[in-house]
């Protein structure tokens, strides 16, 4: 019996060109186009100076900050009042005022102050900005002092100096560590929402009435509805894969193997939420919007943008339910640390719960009869 | 219980509330064997509603019914088996073909691939759709669609046939056609229990009960219903009962 509802639901997909296209080349536009934009560096920060010194040591600041790369110079102002119109028509994110007698002061004095003003309504972007801003103002401030030491016997100051090594992504390629995530998220839209959507057209149109006059069993409706769509999640996350490898160089660096032994049962959590909603929802629209609105939570206290670290304690708490979070560490974890199955048995472990979970409670609430 | 063996369907003071509205308001009666069974009444009389209990769509909120020797509360997945059913609203899958619809459902009832395509061809024969076999069942007209559903419905073989307004919104020629169809099954020995408000199809029935309001107001055959209310025709006899209706058609 499983056979014939396994036919019926595949030609239903591949006659349906709108799902073709969302399994498809959804999944490829945006992994081509969000990594590149979603990411945490912070660039093109539009600089405006006001510069009342206009001396050697001022331009060559100024120059030093540009050469940086990091920032975008809006322009020199006469005043800091001038600049603050910058800020206020959000053409600035930061404003550098270098006082009058700045070179006189650094000279003479060893220290002069500098006033940086940063626009707080992007924060992120502006406080980055600003302590790159603070870094580049202080390397060019050593640059300074060990050119007025002359032949120093002894530093008069003991500094320390750090250097960083990034473990496992040692470029700090941003790319590395977005791309697997975005895959997850893909296959989480993927599946939730094409099964949750496939059950209720089905409500919708008025067929599942056909269906549930028939003595068909209510598990293999289930499967018959679960199967076809487990394979194009396969798919969908080989195709990721591919476009991961040809695009952004990602290589796994664990064995590819254990990314797919996860998404199998990964999948079956996902297209059991899907198949949960579906006996809760009645239209189409209903659907969509549960659906939605779950999975804007799980994406957004999935790890993706966030660290899961750095979120107050009610909210990591949350992210224990959140199948996304595991299947984003996973990923991450294979990809970029090259993760052995011991490493991530615990995850599998809980996603197979959520999978057992999801899915009885999906048959136990998909009722024949009303 | 004594008619048991003669009895299709017995229906015992089934019941059905939405809330505090009674959609079916304790109704009792039998179905023989291989008799057309009709079942009358305005839109929202609560015909659908029984039909949809006896079929093991909706559970009963109180009294009982016992389709083919099996209990509507208790066992309807076994009368699933032993039943077809034809929705109201046309709901065969419209994305697949004709034949792909019969081998989906033909794969469901539990029939064998040769079972299948034998009663294919035969169905195809008889409804003249050879033609027609590999075409997107969505692009039928509803003539069409009306008797691919009837005999999908059948494709099982089913002792019994619920159809719920099985000829709604197609035209007389079609009505016609349709009602040879049900004839054909009927001779073959099928129980057809047939849900309609079209007054002249009520004289093709067997037996006809009309609802009004949720209940049954009167049941017999049509020729003995024209002259118990003294008309020359079941519409005669609907309007009469349908005077008394309280509730509002939907």
């Amino acid at each position: 019996m499983l056979r014939f509802l396994l036919e019926k639901e595949f030609r239903q997909i591949f006659r349906n060109p709108a799902i073709i296209r969302m399994m498809f080349i959804m999944p490829v536009v945006q992994l081509v186009i969000l990594p590149l934009a979603a990411n945490y560096e912070v660039k093109n920060v539009a600089i405006a100076i006001v510069d009342h010194d206009h001396s050697s040591y001022s331009q060559k600041l100024v120059h030093k900050a540009m050469a940086s790369g990091y920032f975008k110079l809006t322009g020199y102002y006469p005043s800091y009042k001038q600049a603050l119109v910058q800020i206020e028509k959000d053409k600035a994110d930061i404003i550098m005022e270098i006082p009058a007698h700045f070179e006189k002061q650094l000279v003479r004095e060893s220290e002069a102050p500098l006033l940086l003003s940063v626009n707080a309504v992007n924060g992120t972007k502006a406080n980055i900005g600003a302590g790159y801003l603070h870094t580049i103002i202080r390397q060019y401030n050593q640059e300074i002092r060990l050119q007025w030491l002359q032949m120093p016997r002894l530093p008069d100051q003991l500094q320390i100096q750090t250097t960083f090594t990034n473990w496992y992504n040692p470029g700090m390629n941003y790319q590395q560590f977005m791309v697997p995530g975005i895959l997850v998220v893909l296959l989480t839209m993927v599946g939730a929402f094409l099964t949750a959507l496939n059950i209720v057209k089905e409500k919708e149109v008025g067929t599942i009435e056909q269906i549930n006059v028939t003595p068909v069993k209510k598990h293999l409706f289930i499967l018959g509805k679960l199967i076809p769509f487990w394979i194009m999640g396969q798919i969908v996350l080989t195709l990721g894969l591919l476009i991961a490898r040809l695009v952004y160089h990602i290589i796994p660096a664990g064995n590819i193997g254990l990314i797919y032994l996860f998404s199998s049962v990964y999948l079956l959590a996902v297209l059991g939420l899907g198949l949960l909603l579906s006996t809760y929802a009645n239209t189409q629209q209903q659907a969509m919007l549960l659906a939605f609105f779950l999975l804007m939570i799980f994406i957004l206290l999935g790890g993706l943008y966030t660290s899961i670290d750095s979120m107050p304690i009610w909210a990591q708490a949350i992210t224990k339910f959140n199948p996304v979070s595991y299947f984003i560490e996973v990923m991450r974890m294979v990809v970029m640390k090259g993760s052995q199955f011991s490493d991530i048995r615990h995850h599998l472990g809980i996603m197979a719960i959520f999978a057992l979970v999801l899915n009885t409670w999906a048959i136990l609430n998909y009722r024949k009869r009303q | 219980m004594y008619h048991e063996l003669n009895d299709m369907i017995v229906a015992d003071k089934l019941t059905k509330t939405f809330g505090d509205f009674t959609a079916v308001d304790a109704i009792s009666f039998e179905v023989k064997k291989g008799e057309i069974f009709g079942f009358l009444g305005a839109n929202g009389a609560g015909k659908s509603t029984a039909m949809r209990m006896l079929c093991g769509l909706l559970q009963p909120s109180s009294g009982s019914a016992r389709v083919a020797g099996h209990d509507i509360t208790r066992q309807s997945e076994k009368i699933k088996q032993t039943i077809g059913y034809m929705s109201q609203k046309f709901s065969l899958y419209e994305d697949l073909t004709v034949k792909e619809n019969m081998r989906l459902y033909g794969g469901i009832y539990g029939m064998n691939l040769t079972a299948i395509k034998a009663k294919t061809a035969s169905i195809a024969s008889a409804l003249h759709l050879q033609e027609e076999l590999d075409t997107l069942v969505g692009s039928l007209p509803l003539g069409w669609k009306q008797k691919l559903a009837f005999s999908v419905a059948m494709f099982h073989s089913p002792p019994l046939v619920f159809l719920d307004e099985p000829t709604g919104g197609v035209d007389p020629v079609t009505r016609r056609e349709f009602w040879e169809l049900i004839y054909a099954a009927a001779h073959e020995g099928t129980t057809v229990f047939v849900t309609t408000h079209y007054m002249d199809e009520a004289e093709y029935c067997d037996r006809v009960c009309i609802m009004v309001d949720g209940k049954i107001q009167a049941l017999d055959k049509p020729g003995a219903l024209r002259q118990m209310y003294n008309t020359n025709s079941i519409e005669g006899v609907f309007l009469q009962l349908a005077r008394t209706a309280k509730r509002m058609a939907d």
